[in-house]
């Protein structure tokens, strides 16, 4: 166990591409950090950084307190999960989990013991002595799991490792993921780019874009209080709404916009903050016609066009809301709802409203 | 084809019979020929069935063989071809291995221009550059011996290239995933590479195999001492032999033993063949 810590790390590619722009971040030993952000955005090229499959090239990297910049992967003490897998085709199940062990020079009755107890952990132990292509996608996944976890490594490192299973497998194996975590205390980093994921499994998340950290944070604080537009609308679904503040001004705000920064141009409203009842409270209200209602079983989104603005509008409700397409209704916002950004920055404007 | 088509299949299978008669047909007189006495050849007809000299011909081959043509006895050329062929086959087997290795997996500079040279030399023949790889050959003293027979012929561009090809569509994770296991670029060649190339190994094995058992033109030339003959120049030695006919009844006897062992490769070479057709990996 170990805690990882990265210092102005970059990576160009030939050509002048910065990959990753300069990344400072912390990971406490134990910890679950989850790296989320859109295609492209250099959370792989971090994380195959941390494991040593690309190279550094600048900033440095440290997992428990040494410097690991030129070490070879297996010279890390890190085991990584990859995204298809990555299982030996030709080997058995207990072929590829005892591979990393026997290459260490670990004992045999060691190798097996470990073994053993990582397939009794992952549920794989009737599979011990199948190839790989015998088995099914969640059971592979497993495997690759299990083989990871014989290493007993100081972190692990996942690399999208459930974005090749079903909807209802990754439920499972989301959840599973995060008790086993629980369980080993061990330092992980886990890139994704399935915002649930994200906010389900991380202590923290880190949103990159483009190369560099948008935000660090809980899942809750990120969700709650995004630091800038980007994550405002990345994480959260359907996508934040950004509405200008002239025009929530000219509904008639009513002096309930006046504690925003003055570089305020843009408000953010989460679609389930749009409520169709209005509250007791002193709240914005904005007018808009129902264009299209989506049922989605426990809840329903409504895709709104709101009176004077072309900006498309998703509200999201409870299941069967009293409404019908084309019809013309009021929504109500409370003040506290609001996010506020700047346009130009992109940058939330004012720390204290959530 | 689930259709039933009587004619259709009457057809395909009357030109299946041809084609297969016409393989067969010279393989059948060939074996033919080596039952024969040594007079029946000198009347003009060919015996289509089957005579009562096949023992005494074949021992008299693999025992003593043509000593009037030079030609030594068979068990010994045969042993030469094989000795020629293996190491041919193995020696190109793992030379191609490794720099389809090198050339897939490390980047050096340069690493392209390599790939075009071996590449190019797809092109070239043993028969192109015969003359100057003889006098490299004889400069090394390396005549009338089974290194000069076998490492002129080793270099292989075409092995090294389909390996290439086949290294190529292994994942890289897979590279990855053993390198965090801790395994260096040799571990990995032989824990993973190896093991995954198993069936074209198996497949160039058969090919490479009768490539060397069949070369003709070159022992041909570097060979002069009757112990280093191999079975194919045998054979010609003694169809032109001088002031003679040529004894046809013992020659075919040689060309039947000879055509044995590539037989026996492919034979079992194919199992392991079609077993990686039919079981593929990943």
């Amino acid at each position: 166990m170990a805690s990882i810590q990265l210092t102005g790390l970059k990576k160009t590619y030939a050509g002048n591409v910065e990959a990753v722009k300069g990344i400072d971040l912390e990971i406490a030993d134990g910890e679950f950090v989850v790296l989320v952000g859109p295609s492209g955005c250099g959370k792989s090229t971090l994380l195959r950084m941390v494991a040593g499959l690309e190279t550094i090239t600048d900033g440095t990297l440290k997992i428990d307190d040494r410097v690991v910049n030129d070490l070879e992967p297996a010279e890390r003490d890190i085991a990584m999960v990859f995204q298809n897998y990555a299982l030996y085709p030709h080997m058995t199940v207990f072929g590829n989990l005892a591979y990393g062990l026997k290459n260490r020079g670990v004992k045999r009755e060691e190798i097996e013991r470990r073994v053993h107890d990582a397939a009794a952990m992952l549920e794989i132990e009737p599979f011990l002595e199948r190839k790989p292509r015998k088995l099914s996608g969640g059971q592979r996944q497993r495997v690759a799991m299990g083989r990871a976890l014989v290493r007993e490594p100081s972190a692990f490192l996942f690399d999208e490792p459930l974005s090749n299973l079903d909807a209802k497998l990754r439920v499972q194996m989301r959840v599973e993921i995060k008790q086993l975590q629980r369980r080993l205390k061990t330092t992980s980093l886990y890139v994704t780019h399935d915002q649930l994921e994200a906010l389900t499994l991380g202590d923290r998340l880190v949103v990159l874009n483009g190369g560099s950290i948008e935000q660090v944070g809980t899942p809750m604080e990120v969700y709650e209080k995004p630091a800038s537009m980007f994550v405002a609308t990345f994480i959260g679904s359907p996508a934040m709404n950004m509405l200008p503040v002239a025009y929530l001004r000219e509904r008639g705000a009513n002096g309930l916009l006046d504690h925003l920064a003055a570089d305020t141009d843009v408000i953010g409203i989460r679609p389930d903050d749009l409520r169709i009842e209005a509250p007791d409270e002193d709240h914005l209200v904005v007018t808009g016609t129902v264009e299209l209602f989506e049922a989605a079983g426990a809840e329903s989104h409504l895709y709104v066009s709101l009176e004077g603005s072309d900006q498309p509008t998703v509200i999201r409700t409870s299941a069967r809301p009293p409404v019908a397409e084309g019809e013309t209704m009021r929504f109500h916002v409370l003040p506290s709802a609001l996010h506020p950004f700047n346009q130009a920055s992109g940058k939330r404007t004012q720390q204290g409203v959530s | 084809m689930v259709e039933n088509r009587p004619w259709g299949n009457l057809l395909a299978h009357l030109i299946l019979i041809v084609g297969v008669a016409l393989v067969i047909f010279p393989v059948y007189v060939a074996v033919i020929a080596s039952t024969q006495g040594p007079g029946e050849f000198l009347r003009g007809t060919l015996p289509l069935l089957p005579g009562g000299h096949a023992l005494e011909n074949y021992s008299a081959m693999w025992q003593a063989g043509l000593s009037r043509v030079g030609a030594p006895p068979v068990g010994q050329m045969l042993w030469n071809s094989f000795v020629m062929a293996m190491a041919i086959t193995l020696g190109k087997l793992s030379i191609s291995l490794l720099s389809a290795f090198a050339i897939v997996y490390f980047r050096f500079p340069f690493r392209l221009v390599f790939f075009w040279l071996i590449f190019i030399t797809l092109m070239l023949p043993v028969e192109v550059r015969i003359i100057p790889t003889f006098q490299v050959v004889a400069d090394l003293n390396m005549l009338n011996s089974f290194a000069g027979l076998s490492i002129p012929l080793i270099a292989s561009a075409t092995a090294t290239f389909l390996f290439r090809q086949f290294f190529m569509t292994i994942p890289e994770e897979l590279m990855e995933a053993a390198r965090v296991d801790g395994a260096g670029p040799l571990r990995f060649f032989k824990d993973i590479l190896l093991p995954l190339s198993v069936t074209n190994i198996a497949a160039l094995f058969v090919i490479l195999f009768i490539y060397g058992w069949n070369q003709y033109l070159w022992p041909l030339l570097i060979t002069t001492d009757p112990n280093y003959y191999t079975i194919v120049m045998g054979i010609q030695r003694m169809t032109t032999a001088a002031d003679s006919d040529p004894q046809w009844h013992l020659i075919m006897a040689t060309v039947v033993m000879a055509a044995l062992p590539p037989v026996l490769v492919i034979l079992f070479m194919q199992r392991l063949f079609v077993k990686g057709l039919t079981e593929t990996e990943k």
